[in-house]
């Protein structure tokens, strides 16, 4: 109780308290923007945080990360265009319900979801940290790749329509994430000698590409389909709308926490695969599938649930055993040894106060992140009086300082562009974007993690099953994988039966 | 020649003598240019050298990352800036490196050394668990079983690879008798070496500390002329097996080739001066950085030996093109 309260006073003043708000403020306006991401957020605190308390500095780099994964969804929502990558995954369905006068109501959700999410993240963080980190310590490439293959096997359920589509579309993302040396023997691939592509397709600028510029190029050659024009519907008393979906969608909201709480912990995944895999799950279990795709708040809570769940549990292994659970906190760990406060067992036990003060501090950010969540909503959803001629420029420079932002490398935006004209014809062509993405986003750790479990094992595919959780996540992949031969197998039977 | 020689001496001392000379210098932005990516270690290191140049110099310092194809582009990004001495790079152990494997052309004949800021000597870690409790032991039983052990710490060809493959080549052990599973970083690769999918990471000390804390590693031998001041228990190769061995990760200021001598002498003496700052011991300190330093000269020597030998071991295990 004493650590608790010497924790309190650690946290309860007035410079903790301003840098945490100033940095929330940052952390939302670098999310809203398409293209700067989370990490980029955190990234830029960085130096700032040299000059302020220990408790300040990682305080602010908790607020700023949790808002800019909330604000991707604002863009995401109301221009379907992806703030950040953890996003993208249920971008469409957030602006489908934009076009029906409900942006409110979605961004709403997303809030309250994305707050009840983090206060999960940091009550497993809080009580469970060192056995969860055990547990992450358990898996190794033969894991990873199962886990990797799990996840492009959602791109199957993220995909509405035809199956044949969606898998030309992740084809091509896998296809793209071959590109560059980033490949576990080191090799270069496909870069044509170019030296800038040696460190394969820049996510992000694919990411931009893909959705912005996509967008915007739809609107330059159709300038009549403006969806703007949509009356929004307000929700009124936002806390008797919340009341109501946390009493519909409790079920989806616990899942989508669980999975965020897991896959955030493991070194090798974070918030991104988590989003995806939350949307693909409470699609596949829903009952009401066949509204997936035309703008249903389900699959976005489930998913926006997990996003910022993982955001939280990324800090175990990060705490523990200093191993990064994801890009955000693989920069924390070199702040946190700035300040003295080496990762590691010792942290909770040598002046444990400190690391409560972080604990109560990601309290605070998600509470934080309501009241200032529901202000972005509320200003943001101004952009869409603007009129679209207006709008797009502005966008498509956003998106320019975004992909050379990553990386301040004018090559990004070339790459920017050629995946904004391939987003274009493929959505012309009824292909969708978002296997493609997550294509992108899994290629490489699904290569690295086959071939470094290969080298282990001297090349016996049986090693794949040899490890227990190894073998539980493969019979899982395989089952899903043939469930629907099993059930088109079956429905065959029947019908000889019925003409029999 | 010998007047060229003449005058820039005499500008030398005028500029060390009265400061007056070369007064103008510096009267813009400087530039440091980072290869690797911001939030990172070598980031981390610039901008602490940044914040002091900074303030020694009283002129503006800002410090850019260039990212991207494994370092190529930033380190080439240094070489072809304008040698007015307002771009500075920080280069790391990469350059020495990726011309052996066909990445580049570029060497670090591009660059005039300013000073060696920091070196990381690499540890040699393995499970908690394994059978091995000395350096010895674990050679031996490599030598002794070809291609049963693997290593991993780092990609293929990477820094610590190279280090370990170099003092296996050393001791006239093969290359292929300990295979390397290339991994994403130190950190995944030391949580297989726990998890058991390898049996050896010639890592940082730093960058396996917590681990170790935690009870999940041990740390054989340190690859450094003498013994870590935060882990005095750690052996050196030498202590260990007799052998001296030193290898590691570096990071060091230059400027493109090219740079007036007067620019390159007052940078120099400006990076000595920044590492004997307190602040930049107290912060490579805190972040667990190892701190080496090398004068202008003595660090241009250190760049020629060590791209021979790292030539020497990339022939060794197979990855130079040359």
């Amino acid at each position: 109780m004493s650590t608790l309260a010497l924790a309190f006073d650690l946290v309860a003043r007035w410079e903790v308290l301003l840098a945490i708000t100033l940095a929330a403020v940052f952390g939302l306006f670098v999310g809203a923007i398409p293209g700067l991401t989370a990490t980029l957020a955190v990234a830029v605190l960085v130096p700032i945080t040299f000059h302020l308390d220990p408790i300040a500095a990682v305080g602010a780099m908790v607020s700023c990360s949790a808002m800019a994964i909330f604000a991707g969804d604002i863009p995401a929502f109301l221009l379907r265009i992806p703030g950040t990558p953890a996003s993208a995954a249920y971008a469409d369905e957030g602006y489908k319900m934009t076009l029906r006068g409900e942006a409110e109501k979605a961004l709403g959700a997303s809030l309250l979801f994305s707050a009840v999410g983090g206060l999960f993240g940091t009550a497993v963080l809080m009580l469970a940290a060192p056995s969860l980190a055990e547990v992450a310590l358990k898996f190794s490439s033969f894991e990873y790749f199962w886990l990797a293959l799990l996840g492009l096997t959602s791109a199957a359920f993220v995909s509405a329509g035809d199956p044949l589509k969606g898998l030309a579309s992740l084809l091509i993302g896998l296809s793209a994430s071959t590109i560059g040396m980033e490949n576990p023997i080191g090799t270069p691939r496909f870069n044509f000698g170019s030296i800038e592509l040696l460190g394969g397709v820049n996510f992000i600028a694919a990411l931009i590409g893909l959705f912005a510029v996509a967008e915007i190029l739809r609107y330059a050659l159709k300038p009549s389909n403006n969806p703007h024009s949509v009356p929004q519907t307000s929700v009124g008393n936002p806390f008797r709308a919340w009341g109501k979906m946390l009493k519909t969608y409790w079920r989806n909201q616990i899942r989508g926490n669980i999975l965020g709480v897991v896959v955030g912990a493991l070194p090798g995944a974070g918030a991104d695969i988590a989003a995806w895999m939350a949307y693909s799950i409470s699609r596949r279990f829903s009952k009401q599938k066949e509204k997936y795709g035309t703008g249903h708040v389900e699959g976005i809570i489930e998913s926006t649930s997990a996003n910022n769940a993982a955001l939280g549990s990324a800090w175990v292994p990060a705490l523990v055993f200093g191993v990064p659970g994801d890009s955000i906190t693989a920069i924390v760990i070199g702040v946190l040894f700035v300040h003295g406060m080496n990762p590691g067992p010792t942290l909770f036990l040598i002046n444990p106060e400190n690391i409560y003060a972080v604990f109560l501090i990601f309290i605070v950010a998600n509470i934080l992140l309501v009241v200032l969540g529901w202000g972005a909503i509320a200003v943001s959803k101004r952009i869409l009086i603007i009129p679209r001629r207006l709008l797009m420029p502005v966008i498509l420079a956003f998106c320019v300082t975004g992909a050379f932002a990553g990386n301040n490398n004018t090559f990004d935006i070339g790459v920017m562009l050629c995946f904004g004209i391939l987003g274009f014809l493929m959505e012309e062509n009824g292909i969708p974007v978002a296997p493609c993405i997550l294509g992108l986003l899994l290629g490489e750790v699904l290569e690295s993690n086959f071939i470094t479990s290969m080298l282990k094992a001297d090349g016996d595919l049986f090693a794949f099953f040899s490890r227990p959780i190894s073998a539980g996540l493969g019979i899982l992949t395989l089952i899903i994988w043939l469930f629907p031969l099993i059930r088109t197998v079956q429905a065959l039977r029947v019908r000889r039966q019925k003409t029999a | 020649m010998g007047i060229v020689k003449l005058l820039s001496a005499a500008a030398i001392a005028a500029a060390t003598m009265t400061g007056t000379a070369f007064a103008e210098y510096p009267e813009q932005t400087i530039t440091i240019i980072v290869p690797w990516s911001a939030g990172g270690g070598t980031d981390a290191a610039a901008r602490t050298i940044g914040t002091i140049l900074e303030r020694d110099l009283g002129q503006k310092v800002s410090v850019i990352n260039r990212t991207g194809g494994s370092g190529v582009v930033g380190h080439s990004a240094i070489a072809a800036a304008k040698p007015d001495g307002y771009t500075l790079g920080l280069i790391t152990s990469e350059i020495n490196m990726m011309h052996w494997m066909g990445l580049t052309e570029l060497t670090h004949e591009a660059y005039a050394p300013l000073a060696m800021m920091n070196e990381d000597p690499a540890g040699v870690h393995v499970a908690a668990t394994s059978p091995w409790n000395d350096l010895g032991a674990m050679v031996e039983d490599i030598r002794a079983n070809p291609g049963k052990f693997k290593g991993t710490g780092t990609g293929i060809g990477g820094s610590w690879h190279l280090a370990l493959a170099g003092l296996l080549n050393e001791l006239d052990i093969s290359a292929d008798a300990l295979p390397w599973i290339p991994s994403k970083g130190a950190a995944t690769g030391l949580l297989d070496i726990v998890a058991g999918g390898a049996h050896v990471a010639p890592v940082s000390l730093p960058e396996a500390a917590a681990l170790a804390e935690a009870g999940k590693l041990k740390t054989l031998a340190i690859m450094s002329n003498q013994r870590a001041e935060n882990f005095p228990d750690v052996p050196t190769v030498e202590q260990a097996i007799g052998v001296p061995w030193s290898q590691g990760v570096w990071r060091g200021m230059v400027v493109p080739k090219g740079v007036d001598e007067a620019i390159v002498e007052k940078l120099s003496a400006a990076m000595e001066k920044i590492y004997k700052d307190p602040e930049y011991a107290d912060f490579m300190q805190k972040r667990g950085f190892g701190l080496r330093y090398m004068g202008s000269a003595e660090f241009g020597e250190f760049l020629g030996e060590e791209d021979a030998s790292m030539g020497v071991v990339l022939k060794a295990i197979g990855l130079a093109k040359q």
